[in-house]
């Protein structure tokens, strides 16, 4: 790959989180390494959307601490995550139904559009030459993921894998340098399943974009990551390169159910 | 084949990003604006005029407003006809105040005052949600309807607590007052009208429209797209009780005449969000398609009877014009919950197909 | 400056202490109010605990059952018997807006259902015009046997006046929230409606039948809304402004929670007492008429504070 891993550019300290009195995770701590891909793998229920949904502010931990680009931080809003630089796609879709796939993308550019009211209101001049130019950017993205025919397509009508590339594609369009995927992968075929693979690595590898992903299909994350985080029961219970965790004891012992 | 857009491909995203994109829907717009600004005013009869032009206008420019907050922003509002309220009252004291100004700028900075108190009923916006937040604005509504009798200064101490609309002139032609022509009266709300839903359009197309529907479809996405929720909102609140501002004070001074505070009540905004639902939410055009079916339902039902011999009493057809409203939002909704605006686009669908069926 | 700080902070509650009876009449007639407040509060929360909807029309429904009611007795039909048909009409709307209104919309989001409820509020004024005039009508309570007349109760050195109807009312409207109560808790059908407010796939999923439900639900309401008119109108007048009234029941719910029986009771009460409290003692400061947005306002300053109510349950949103 035509990338290098530089050092770590988010770092989780100790994170504990609970909903009343449900435990979601427990003194978590993990890094990730600039330019990386770094995989999250557990059960269902281990807290992995839970973690994604502490890096980018949506919960607020109980105790630990998270530091992005060397800045510590307990707390943070998500608008504030996204002006850091951070994007995330969700399990369950989060694409604006009402919107076209286009509009959804241009939403995605929202922090990098600068014209104010006035300007707006007016539409010639400023505002349009602003309009066009990020329309421009978001049409290299649509390239990118192959999705010029359904661009003018309100995305509560598309199909499930292509709400998914345009979800990514919305995170794409915030230029974002961490990009966390909670399961993109999920109900895809097997060559969707491909082609979501190559995006990825492709956004990695031109883009540098440090990636973190959830998922469940083994091989896509033997194939992917550069290292692999293992949750169980809101625990972290193995840490290291996708080989060291397939051999790790505990590992198995989570994913076939033995009791401890 | 009258309606295709074959043939017509764009080679710029500038020329996609227009209004509007398809050769026959710019003629369209201009036979229609031609119509409007030309043809009306050499052909329609005072009465049409007087009776349904204007209130259909000023009525779309108050939908409009609504539509920005509740189709495209998702906010339900019940205090439309306060928000109007305030524009002409403001505009009322404006006119006191400030005698020698042109009415034109007194009714659009009258918009403004009605955009400030829209603002600030919409600052629990912060903590309330969705269906709750609909009791702020009929808070709102209550509330304002209350100050328009209570706060006699905003009616000049008039005993009877009713405004009368003062004789104003532009260019020696009075625009406003019982001699004003209704003609004249007439192309001031045109143009009025046609600016501000310019304005919308724009608006609408870009950055702040897609940050509306954001926080409308999924407010959790839109923060993490990094769009500040309460801003957001704020400004649907301002924009829109703008919009409603200046369409009430138009309603007193180039339609009305007079008002009270009777006439921006509770009703009001319930007539205004009906509107918007027929005509269809998050929709321009579905505010006009709203306005002229609310507003010319209760006259097609006094007049076509006649028309057939049978005679009905105003009071009876105004009864009759109710159920068949009410019905009618039941069938919308049931039908087409996108309202008339999309029946307008199956419409030109089937156009863009015909004469073949499919 | 001083003479408004003292206004609102000082002077009414030197009044209230000084004049100790008129503040237990002020109390009296903001629970009586607030009773029927809570009536109409109770018909929202049988339709949203059993299918989600907020029905904007229970208003309505309150003035046409009364209406009806009044309506048949002008035609000559006896008062219970008229009554009876009342309750066969609310069966028969039911019914129909199970059929119109509820059937075809099962699956759309609970705003558009909310809408459709304005449609039906405004059919209703219509067809309730059309049928029986828009004039006002007195409530035939005579005929009802209601009670009528007051009692004085000496009370603090001065005395109390507590209408006899207001007692009955409510002594109507706790008996009604203990049937409901127990209809709910306690007996089958109860569980099915419980069912049925958590989740339609589910309910349909065990065998119950949604439509019907829904019929028995908004049936409930109806009669509710009956209830509720012939309360309100042995106070005042059977007239279409109870529409706009019913719509005080918001702030009572915002309070109460929309799905909580016991609190459209105490919301009610709260409601009716502050807003009397409200207009009582703070009323001459500000001017007459703030009861038209007090409620309101109470029910806005509380959801500052604690945006899901009293009795709501807090919603966690999860991603």
């Amino acid at each position: 790959m035509g990338r290098t891993v530089g050092g770590p550019i988010l770092e989780v300290e100790g994170i504990s989180l609970s909903f009343g009195g449900v435990v979601a995770l427990q003194a978590v701590s993990f890094d990730v390494r600039e330019h990386e891909i770094r995989a999250i793998i557990g059960p269902n229920g281990a807290g992995k959307s839970s973690l994604l949904n502490v890096i980018n502010g949506f919960y607020h931990p109980q105790q630990g601490s998270v530091s992005f680009k060397g800045a510590k931080r307990r707390n943070v809003d998500p608008h504030e995550a996204a002006l850091q630089g951070i994007a995330r796609t969700f399990q369950n879709i989060a694409l604006f139904r009402g919107m076209t796939a286009l509009d959804n993308l241009m939403t995605g550019r929202a922090l990098k559009m600068k014209s104010g009211f006035v300007q707006q209101a007016i539409y010639w001049g400023a505002a349009r030459r602003e309009e066009l130019e990020h329309r421009a950017r978001v049409e290299e993205i649509i390239d990118f993921l192959e999705i010029q025919h359904i661009r003018r397509t309100p995305v509560g009508r598309l199909p499930y894998g292509l709400q998914k590339r345009v979800e990514l594609g919305r995170a794409l369009a915030m230029e974002p340098e961490l990009l966390l995927l909670d399961e993109p992968m999920a109900g895809m075929n097997v060559e969707e399943k491909q082609d979501m693979c190559r995006f990825i690595l492709e956004v990695n590898d031109q883009l540098g974009t440090t990636i973190v992903l959830i998922e469940h299909d083994m091989s896509v994350v033997m194939d992917l990551s550069d290292r692999v985080a293992v949750l169980d029961y809101g625990r972290k219970i193995a840490d290291g390169t996708p080989g060291e965790v397939r051999d790790d004891q505990a590992v198995v012992d989570a994913y076939l159910g033995v009791a401890h | 084949m009258l309606y295709r857009e074959v043939g017509q491909y764009k080679t710029s995203y500038r020329a996609d990003q227009a209004l509007f994109p398809i050769l026959q829907d710019r003629i369209g717009i201009a036979l229609i604006l031609l119509l409007a600004f030309v043809g009306v005013p050499l052909t329609a009869s005072s009465f049409t005029i007087d009776s349904i032009l204007i209130p259909v206008l000023v009525l779309s420019l108050a939908a409009t407003g609504l539509n920005l907050l509740t189709g495209y922003t998702g906010l339900l509002s019940l205090g439309t006809g306060g928000f109007m309220g305030v524009g002409a009252f403001a505009c009322y004291k404006l006119t006191t105040l400030l005698p020698g100004v042109n009415i034109i700028v007194l009714i659009l900075c009258s918009g403004f005052f009605a955009a400030a108190v829209g603002t600030v009923f919409g600052l629990p916006s912060l903590r309330i949600k969705g269906f709750y937040l609909a009791v702020a604005t009929l808070a709102a509504q209550f509330f304002l309807s209350w100050c328009f009798i209570r706060i006699p200064w905003l009616y000049n101490y008039n005993v009877s607590a009713s405004i009368e609309v003062p004789t104003k002139t532009l260019f020696g032609l009075a625009v406003t007052g019982p001699t004003s022509s209704p003609v004249t009266r007439y192309l001031i709300v045109l143009s009025i009208v046609a600016l501000l839903t310019l304005v919308a359009a724009n608006l609408v197309r870009g950055r702040i429209g897609r940050t509306w529907m954001a926080v409308r479809d999924m407010d959790l996405a839109a923060e993490l797209i990094g769009i500040r929720l309460y801003q957001t909102k704020l400004l649907a609140f301002a924009v829109s009780s703008f919009y409603c501002g200046v369409a009430g004070a138009m309603m007193v001074f180039l339609w009305l005449g007079n008002a009270e505070s009777e006439s921006f009540n509770i009703n009001q905004s319930f007539l205004i969000l009906f509107m918007v639902i027929i005509g269809g939410l998050g929709s321009l055009l579905g505010s006009f398609l709203g306005a002229a079916l609310i507003w010319g339902l209760p006259i097609v039902l006094r007049a076509a009877p006649a028309f057939f011999g049978i005679s009905i009493r105003s009071a009876t057809a105004e009864q009759i014009s109710f159920v068949i409203v009410g019905a009618l939002i039941i069938f919308f909704l049931i039908v087409e919950p996108f309202g008339l605006a999309r029946l307008w686009q199956v419409g030109k669908q089937k156009l863009r197909m015909w004469p073949f069926p499919y | 400056m001083t003479h408004l700080l003292y206004g609102i902070f000082i002077d009414p509650f030197v009044q209230m202490g000084t004049a100790p009876d008129l503040l237990v009449q002020t109390l009296w007639e903001g629970l009586a109010s607030g009773v029927l407040y809570s009536l109409i509060a109770l018909g929202f929360v049988l339709i949203f605990k059993a299918s989600g909807v907020f029905n904007f029309a229970q208003g309505i429904m309150v003035v046409f059952s009364a209406l009806t009611l009044v309506g048949l007795n002008e035609h000559g039909v006896p008062a219970y018997l008229a009554l009876a048909l009342t309750i066969v009409v609310m069966l028969v709307l039911a019914i129909a807006v199970e059929r119109v209104i509820l059937r075809p919309l099962v699956n759309q989001p609970d705003i558009i259902l909310f809408m459709a409820t304005f449609g039906l509020t405004y059919f209703l004024i219509g067809l309730g015009e059309l049928i029986f005039g828009g004039d006002p009508k007195i409530m035939i309570s005579d005929q009802l046997r209601l009670p009528s007349g007051s009692y004085r109760i000496p009370v603090f050195g001065g005395y109390v006046q507590m209408q006899k109807i207001d007692i009955a009312a409510t002594i109507i409207a706790l008996l009604m929230v203990a049937t409901l109560a127990v209809l709910f808790n306690r007996t089958r059908i109860g569980r099915a409606l419980r069912a049925v407010a958590d989740s339609h796939k589910a309910a349909l999923s065990v065998g119950i039948s949604l439509e019907q439900i829904w019929v028995i639900v908004w049936f409930a309401a109806g009669v509710v809304a009956l209830a509720t008119g012939i309360m309100w109108g042995a106070r005042s007048n059977v007239s279409f402004a109870l529409e706009i009234i019913a719509l005080k029941a918001l702030p009572v719910l915002i309070l109460g929670g929309f799905t909580s029986i016991p609190g459209a009771i105490i919301g009610g009460i709260i409601i009716g007492v502050g807003e009397k409290f409200g207009e009582f003692y703070w009323g001459p400061l500000l001017g007459s008429g703030i009861e038209s947005w007090l409620a309101y306002v109470i029910a806005l300053v509380f959801l500052l504070f604690r945006p899901q109510g009293l009795f709501g349950e807090r919603i966690i949103e999860r991603l």
